[in-house]
């Protein structure tokens, strides 16, 4: 049952993202557009990018999610489908948890795929490459994740606008310093595996509680 | 007929929105194979106790049974199907598609197919058009469609009539008709104006609270 009702939405979700792939692909052009602009203001120059490479992806994907944020269930709000998910034979946080685990992957994991590349266009140094794509696999479901009780708890809102952002950024703080951190450890010589452990904690931590936390936001919300 | 447990039942059931209350306190049952009919003017509640019976409001008071056991949220979920005003419909997914992912979210009942259930509720032909090009009676009965699908005994059904034309009125009808005969319950809010099923059917009129 749970895994039926899994597939089903995966495959709405597919298919919606199909139908409006224009939308769709607008985290991903914002998050390049921030790599861009930033390799441009600092005049393309090695010394100076290779400093702020990790930093700046690490970034980028931060804000491409941020900007997705607000989609995760306003749609599924308007229409009434949160009424008949809540209404399913299924824990409505495993549905919760399903449609965060589509939203990472589609707005953090393209850019995670795109990572060696942009890292490149940042003259990030190969040496740090493992790192950044470990500390990114792992900070950005966690992202989602937070994300995900963030947005549940203004679905009842009809504009939630900035509200989401300050609402997050908090939470977004400890994954960015550690997930950045992790890289600038990296730059240094020195063991990166403490930082990534944190955030795979983290993730553990996030994958149990953040369903059932944003799954009770959406009750208290619709009610 | 005799000792079974009615399919559902309500005692002292009360609900209070900011402490004005809207309804309650309110007690009746549904029988298999029965309709009860829930009237009353805007306002009178009807879309909250539905609402309230489906678990997505909490009572203040009383007690719900589902065939005499207390309604908890696994027996609710499989027992009740629900339709609201809202259709939880896609826009961009066609009809079928929306059909699809709502039978893999409450299941499917025995036998039955999305396509069949698109020609009983005057749908076919509809197959491939996206839901927003549907119009609010064609939407209403693509609800209907998922409802027909829906494995469950007991319909919630919130002004099943609204939107529709009098041929769809008849539909409503004949489903509520099919699905009592096969054993099950439903439960329509309506503020009057309709025919009501031609079927055993118990009365709830609500008034507003004063």
């Amino acid at each position: 049952m749970m895994a039926s009702a899994a597939r089903a939405l995966i495959a709405r979700d597919a298919r919606l993202l199909w139908r409006r792939r224009g939308d769709a692909l607008q985290p991903a052009l914002f998050a390049l557009l921030v790599v861009v602009l930033f390799a441009l203001a600092l005049g393309g120059e090695a010394r100076a990018l290779e400093r702020v490479a990790a930093p700046v992806l690490w970034l980028a994907s931060l804000l491409a999610g941020l900007l997705a944020l607000d989609t995760l269930f306003r749609g599924d709000a308007e229409d009434g489908s949160l009424e008949q998910w809540m209404l399913a034979p299924v824990p409505l946080s495993w549905l919760v948890l399903v449609r965060t685990f589509m939203h990472w992957a589609t707005t953090a994991l393209p850019l995670l795929i795109a990572t060696p590349v942009l890292g490149e266009l940042l003259h990030l140094p190969r040496a740090q490459l493992p790192v950044l794509v470990g500390s990114l696999a792992l900070g950005t479901p966690l992202l989602s994740l937070l994300g995900a009780v963030v947005a549940a708890l203004t679905v009842g809102m009809r504009r939630s606008g900035i509200l989401v952002a300050l609402l997050a950024l908090p939470l977004y703080v400890p994954v960015l310093v550690f997930g950045a951190g992790s890289v600038a450890v990296a730059a240094q010589g020195l063991d990166a595996t403490a930082p990534l452990l944190l955030l795979g904690a983290g993730l553990v931590l996030a994958l149990v509680l953040a369903p059932l936390a944003a799954a009770a936001a959406i009750r208290i919300a619709l009610t | 007929m005799s000792n079974a447990p009615p399919l559902l039942a309500a005692r002292g059931l009360r609900f209070a929105r900011n402490e004005q209350p809207v309804f309650g306190p309110l007690a009746f049952s549904v029988d298999a194979g029965e309709a009860l009919l829930v009237q009353g003017d805007n306002g009178a509640g009807k879309t909250t106790l539905l609402r309230v019976l489906a678990g997505l409001l909490r009572a203040d008071e009383g007690t719900i049974e589902i065939d005499g056991r207390p309604a908890a949220p696994g027996l609710r979920a499989r027992a009740i199907a629900y339709l609201g005003h809202l259709p939880a419909l896609k826009a961009d997914l066609t009809a079928l598609e929306n059909l699809h992912f709502l039978c893999g979210l409450h299941g499917r009942r025995k036998g039955q197919l999305p396509e069949h259930a698109l020609a009983i509720v005057g749908l076919a032909g509809y197959e491939d058009t996206l839901a927003r090009q549907l119009s609010a009676g064609q939407k209403k009965r693509l609800s209907l469609a998922r409802l027909w699908l829906a494995p469950a005994p007991l319909w919630l059904l919130d002004e099943p009539y609204a939107n529709l034309d009098l041929e769809g009125i008849n539909l409503v009808n004949r489903m509520v008709q099919a699905h009592l005969r096969e054993g099950g319950a439903a439960l329509l809010t309506t503020h009057g104006a309709y025919a009501a099923p031609p079927v055993r059917t118990r009365m709830l009129q609500l008034e507003r609270a004063a």
